[in-house]
């Protein structure tokens, strides 16, 4: 590896999961860790439903803010059949970290196509790392289903070498203040997933 | 202080510190951000216009008052605008000019894919390309600088990547603002008749002349010798994608695309054995360096169409890496973006699509209802267009196209270019029935306020336009006012309306789902009765997200094969499917 060694996460999910916020929080994050950061995503038509994906990439310097196809070390995925639609994006050896949550696009909502099956199985197969729960019944569990993105920040925050208070203080900053305390119960419940 | 920034963010935060407190937009993605940040800032006369020759005129009226004037559009926006940008390159700013264009390599959310970099060229107007946020604050703040020293309008081109990426910016404290306006009296300069315009004609070669001077000591234009054997020329977010996988070549960044450093470029080449120019796009630098007589390579490898990234650049000048592939063979089911639950204009369109008309469309969320099952529209040009298009079809199609040509548009998009193709259809008695779908905002771009919705960007209240005053004074005698989400009154009115002679505007009247101020109580969910629903997928047909259907709930004595399900957290309770469902089986 380079000196300069930059590392990259694919969000990718559905209109409407707070992915967006999500990678900002992280960028917050690993900004006030005292690395570079960029991040790029497409705003507009994406909003509407369709698939929402997010590149945040880190390091000493960072030029880029879209990682090259094929080089991207992890994989969040905010849907489970999302998990599928990037794997040409990521490296072989990627750590993929994956909302077990079905969310299903209109031809399946139509009955004219199916959701795929056993994707977790499938990810397992090919790939080093595959972590999986169900990011939105944990966020229930925290108090409130749209926290989810942050149970899945918490799992991210154990592959980074991060101190965990920054995270919780970006987290503090990043709600209003009577959604501090459940968000950072998800961030906990996303740590022990 | 450090701050993590979006490019638009930091154009709003550059034009604010270099003392600017004037600026003007219509919101476009990807450039709508940039206004409502610069609205945020302290002291600030921040509009949105009408459209962006409006935004144009608004900010060279302020620039001629001794302004520092900033318009703000995305590329297609540049297209409405081009009228006065041409001329005001001739007359020059007194103050200061820049207009900010947002181009969309990808066209992620855009009609075409135009390289905006050759406006410059054809307007003879200098333009600064940044890379990144950093360099967003930075451009803004020269771009201000070379208008007053140039005494020309500059164009500041962005694009998706550079707009909607976020990055460490270091913000600065903001230049004191000093009121410099005033009466400037200078007809030879500010009138453009001919006699004065061939004057001015001359003074536009003299600065560009002087320009070509500047830029080749200009500090934004920045060689990086490495490697020599291999030279890139680059510019804006490309130059990053290419730093990224060939850190160690050599570079030509250029900060400023038009006019080009051509002794600069020509030292360049004169270090490097192997030039590549790297730009998405058009060939905008390649073209005009090719004809300085200079070697390099570009649109013979790199692509002509949709935006780069490092795995292109890499590909293309062919390090031998193997094409990225995915394990998974399946089809995926795409997910493509949706109405939203609860949408007006599913209404509208679902109406709409039980007669056999040919609708022309517009630029909207509306657009969306041209995929299946909707199928709501049969063409969309551009902002504005469905009037004329509508029109014409039918003056072309005669008896024909009698009640059978309709047009649907925005109230926004009605605002910014709908009103003098009505006021065509009346004056030329047309006989196209033209629908003005009013959600009271511009909704796709996110909820901006217009004319039509009774406040300003700066959030105060203001003049609302009276649509069906508006309607009628342009001479449109037709004219129904209903609410889409009620079916039967919205079939009868578009029946009723088609069957006349002469033009006819139904506004269908209802607010957006996702508005906020209209304070609308979300209705109940809806719920599918299982024992009434026969499966007959009826209302899958309004493609409405939270409906979907389930096969294998079968019934006895029923021929059924699956039902129909209503996910109660997304749904808003509108009632459409109510309405649909001929069975009675969804209250």
């Amino acid at each position: 590896m380079s000196e300069n060694e930059v590392k990259s996460i694919l969000f990718a999910g559905v209109g409407g999961q707070g992915i967006l916020r999500a990678s900002d929080i992280i960028c917050e994050v690993i900004m006030e860790a005292g690395l570079d950061v960029k991040k790029s995503e497409v705003h507009g038509m994406a909003q509407r439903g369709g698939c929402v994906t997010s590149h945040v990439r880190y390091g000493e310097k960072v030029y880029s803010p879209l990682a090259e196809p094929g080089n991207i070390q992890t994989l969040v995925a905010f849907e489970k059949m999302e998990s599928l639609r990037y794997l040409k994006f990521i490296k072989k050896d990627a750590v993929i970290i994956v909302n077990t949550e079905e969310i299903y696009p209109p031809a399946v909502n139509m009955g004219d196509a199916p959701y795929p099956e056993d994707v977790v199985a499938f990810l397992q197969k090919h790939y080093g790392k595959v972590i999986s729960f169900n990011a939105a019944e944990l966020a229930q569990k925290a108090g409130n289903i749209k926290t989810a993105n942050v149970v899945l920040l918490g799992a991210i925050s154990n592959l980074m070498n991060i101190d965990k208070s920054i995270w919780e203080s970006v987290i503090k900053k990043s709600f209003p203040e009577k959604l501090v305390k459940i968000n950072l119960i998800a961030f906990q419940m996303g740590i022990d997933a | 202080m450090k701050v993590l920034m979006s490019g638009n963010e930091a154009i709003a935060r550059g034009a604010y510190e270099a003392g600017v407190r004037f600026a003007t937009a219509y919101p476009g993605t990807p450039s709508t951000e940039i206004l409502e940040e610069f609205a945020r800032y302290e002291g600030v006369y921040a509009e949105w216009s009408t459209n962006e020759k409006v935004a144009v005129e608004v900010a060279i009226g302020a620039a001629l008052a001794g302004e520092k004037a900033m318009a703000v559009m995305k590329h297609v926006g540049v297209n409405v605008a081009a009228d006065p940008i041409f001329t005001v390159s001739y007359t020059g700013t007194n103050g200061a000019l820049v207009i900010v264009s947002a181009d969309d390599p990808s066209l992620h959310s855009s009609q075409n894919e135009q390289d905006n970099r050759n406006y410059a060229r054809f307007a003879k107007i200098p333009m600064l390309e940044p890379a990144d946020a950093q360099e967003a604050k930075k451009y803004i703040k020269l771009a201000f600088e070379i208008s007053e020293k140039f005494d020309t309008p500059v164009f500041l081109r962005s694009t998706t990547r550079v707009s909607h990426s976020k990055s460490v910016v270091t913000v600065e404290e903001p230049e004191k603002y000093i009121d410099k306006t005033g009466f400037v009296y200078n007809t030879e300069k500010y009138v453009m008749v001919p006699h004065c315009a061939r004057l001015r004609r001359v003074e536009v070669e003299k600065r560009q002349q002087m320009l070509k001077e500047f830029v080749e000591t200009f500090s934004e234009n920045r060689m990086e010798i490495n490697n020599p054997d291999v030279g890139i020329i680059t510019a804006g977010m490309p130059y990053n994608y290419a730093k990224e996988v060939f850190p160690d070549y050599s570079y030509l960044k250029l900060g400023m695309v038009y006019p080009l450093p051509e002794k600069l470029i020509r030292d360049f080449a004169s270090k490097v054995k192997k030039i590549y120019v790297v730009e998405e796009l058009d060939p905008f630098l390649e073209e005009q360096i090719k004809a300085m007589g200079v070697k390099v390579i570009g649109k013979e490898i790199f692509p002509y169409t949709l935006e780069f990234d490092p795995g292109v650049i890499k590909n293309a000048i062919g390090k031998n890496t193997p094409e990225a592939v995915s394990p998974y063979k399946e089809n995926l089911s795409p997910r493509p973006p949706n109405l939203c639950p609860g949408c007006p204009h599913r209404g509208l369109f679902y109406a709409l699509r039980k007669h056999k008309v040919y609708v022309h469309g517009d630029i909207g969320c509306y657009t969306l209802s041209y995929m299946k099952p909707l199928e709501g529209l049969h063409s969309c040009i551009c902002m504005g267009a469905s009037i004329g298009m509508a029109h014409g079809m039918s003056k072309a199609m005669k008896e024909k196209g009698k009640g059978k040509v309709v047009g649907v548009i925005g109230d926004s998009t009605f605002l910014h270019s709908g009103i003098t193709p009505l006021l065509d259809m009346a004056y030329n008695n047309s006989d196209a029935l033209i629908i003005i779908l009013d959600n009271s905002t511009t909704a796709m771009t996110g909820m901006q306020e217009h004319p039509g919705t009774g406040y300003t960007l700066m959030g105060e209240e203001a003049k609302k336009v009276d649509l069906k005053v508006l309607v009628s004074a342009l001479g449109i005698q037709n004219i129904k006012i209903i609410d889409p989400l009620d079916q039967k009154e919205t079939r009868s009115a578009i029946k009723e309306e088609l069957a006349k002679d002469g033009p006819s505007v139904i506004i269908a009247q209802s607010p957006c789902a996702l508005f906020k101020r209209a304070n609308i109580k979300a209705k109940p969910a809806l719920k599918v009765d299982p024992d009434k629903c026969e499966g007959c997928k009826m209302c899958l047909n309004l493609n409405c997200p939270p409906i979907s259907w389930k096969k294998g709930i079968t019934k006895e004595g029923s021929k059924r094969k699956g039902i129909s399900f209503i996910d109660g957290t997304i749904c808003n309770g509108c009632g459409l499917c109510e309405q649909v469902c001929k069975l009675g089986a969804i209250s």
